[in-house]
């Protein structure tokens, strides 16, 4: 299915990305001129890249039709993120989101996985806050961002806060789910071994739900930046959400393009640094890559 | 007079079906009825019977994991209530049952951690079982990195380790290939004699059943399951599949076996 996919591209696409192309043939100086080329399409194709090179080729094309500010050329973009990293606009504004984000994420993670546990394990604590949890979570952060604000100022708080209501529901629902979903023979080989239902509550379900935890903090991780975007947009005076908010008075859509992609750099690189410790620190909990498993 | 390690006095067995508020609850037929037996410490015991049977609820009930309708359970003398460290239980599925987290040396020396034994004293004892089942270079591994015959080792590893009075295995080698099988049967007869424990060993395998146990109890179908006969094989180990002692012995269960006992 893949190597269709891929095929396919090859023979719509040849001419744009020669240059990656070049980069990656300097090894196989042995191998014919078309395999090299091949091979060099395939490094590329692999490993995403490919993806990126169509977009700047459309993005350019479309820029040059509509002109103007209305949709700035990948150019113009680079120059807006220069000029917003010469005045430091950018770098403060990237520190603020970064730390609202992992001041919310970790708060909202300590507090959902022992809750997730507790609520999973004992039948009348799920009877008491599941139905709540079920209907909340319904509710997105943002609507409760007027009500933040009033209870808890205009501060770092609200919009922490806000934050962490948005972790907490995928990190409490994926623990939830791992505590149940737990084998019965594995409660069972432990109390054949002796163990009280307090240490099998340590020492095997907690464990046993690891790979469930993960998944929940990896998600609350997306509905952190999502929030934190929303609050900066309608109630604050700094961060990347503010950016790209405030952009639109000047009129400077290269500085929102910045904005966008500086969200996506967020969300792509702290979500491959989770995978890459849940890989490597992990791993014996049965945690494993899924792109890599299935090659 | 030998000591009784397991006795059974008329247990039975009915699985409560499920009550709702809109159903009334109806009562199931018996899986287990009437269950009489003595199992003899030391003794190497098999259950043999069909799928579904009955024979592994009667181990689980035996093991604790499983509460019996009627009848008497004894393990050395005391009711079974409850799951226990005197018998230790070796399943079929060894994924599930062994924790992955662990290394094999940490999912031998589980249930003393549990029993607050110091590293300092547990340490001996898990190289000891560990060298029994032969899985003494493979101690920092992790079951991931381990075969399904290895996976199997370490489960019986670690059930000795919390030196159980009983050894209950169920179906433990069924998901072998033929050859590990074998090797596993020998090893854990090996285990047996050098240890002296009472074993119960599941299966539904007839060539199993004769190959290794010293007691052989058939159980009829089900519902209303019963043990049909005890048949006693008084041959030593290792025994020779082939000779016509043994032939006649999977004839006689196989006649068993298939009918659930002779014709009434």
């Amino acid at each position: 299915m893949k190597a269709v996919r891929v095929k396919n591209l090859e023979e719509s696409t040849p001419i744009t990305d020669s240059v990656h192309q070049a980069e990656a043939l300097g090894a196989k100086a042995e191998a014919g001129i078309g395999t090299r080329l091949k091979d060099g399409f395939l490094f590329v194709a692999k490993r995403g890249l490919l993806a990126w090179v169509l977009l700047l080729v459309v993005w350019q094309i479309a820029a040059t039709v509509m002109g103007g500010s209305f949709l700035p050329t990948p150019l113009k973009t680079l120059a807006g993120a220069q000029e917003l990293i010469k005045s430091g606009t950018l770098q403060s504004d990237l520190l603020v989101s970064l730390f609202r984000i992992l001041c919310g994420w970790l708060i909202g993670t300590i507090i959902a996985v022992p809750l997730g546990l507790v609520i999973g394990q004992f039948k009348i604590v799920r009877w008491l806050i599941e139905p709540l949890i079920n209907f909340f979570r319904f509710v997105p952060a943002i609507g409760f961002l007027t009500l933040f604000l009033l209870w808890f100022g205009v501060g770092e708080v609200s919009k922490v806060a806000l934050i962490i209501y948005a972790t907490m529901f995928p990190i409490i629902i994926n623990t939830i789910s791992g505590v149940i979903a737990i084998d019965p023979l594995k409660i069972e080989s432990a109390q054949s071994q002796g163990a009280s239902k307090f240490q099998i509550f340590y020492s095997v379900v907690i464990p046993s739900s690891v790979p469930s935890i993960f998944t929940g903090v990896r998600l609350g991780l997306g509905g952190a930046i999502i929030a934190i975007v929303a609050a900066e947009m309608l109630a604050a005076q700094n961060g990347i959400g503010y950016l790209i908010y405030t952009s639109r008075l000047y009129y400077r859509t290269d500085w929102i393009f910045v904005g966008i992609f500086i969200l996506g750099f967020i969300g792509f690189l702290s979500d491959t640094l989770l995978r890459l410790f849940g890989n490597v620190v992990l791993k014996k909990y049965g945690i494993s890559d899924s792109r890599r498993t299935t090659k | 007079m030998t000591k009784i390690s397991i006795e059974l006095k008329h247990v039975s067995k009915r699985y409560q079906p499920a009550s709702s508020l809109f159903k009334r609850k109806t009562s199931s037929p018996l899986v287990l009825k009437d269950i009489n037996l003595m199992i003899p410490t030391g003794e190497f015991h098999v259950f043999l019977g069909q799928s579904g049977c009955g024979k592994s609820t009667l181990l689980n009930i035996i093991a604790g994991f499983l509460p019996k309708t009627g009848g008497e359970v004894l393990v050395n003398g005391s009711e079974v209530t409850e799951p226990g460290s005197d018998r230790g239980v070796v399943f079929q599925n060894a994924d599930a049952a062994i924790f992955p987290w662990l290394t094999v040396e940490e999912n031998v020396g589980y249930g003393l951690k549990m029993q607050h034994v110091s590293d300092k004293d547990r340490k001996p004892v898990v190289e000891r079982s560990l060298n029994l089942v032969g899985l003494e270079e493979h101690a920092d591994k992790y079951p991931y990195e381990l075969s399904g015959g290895m996976k199997q080792r370490v489960q019986i590893a670690r059930s000795i380790a919390n030196d159980p009075s009983i050894l209950i295995l169920d179906e433990p080698f069924g998901a072998l290939d033929a050859q590990t099988r074998r090797t596993m049967q020998n090893e854990l007869i090996d285990i047996w004699q050098k240890t002296g424990k009472t074993i119960l060993f599941v299966t539904h395998d007839i060539q199993e059943a004769a190959y290794l146990g010293q007691k052989i109890s058939i159980f009829s179908r089900s519902p209303e399951s019963h043990i049909a006969i005890t048949i006693p094989v008084d041959r030593p180990y290792p025994r020779n599949v082939y000779s016509s002692e043994n032939e006649q012995l999977v004839n006689t269960l196989n006649q068993y076996f298939e009918v659930g006992g002779p014709v009434k």
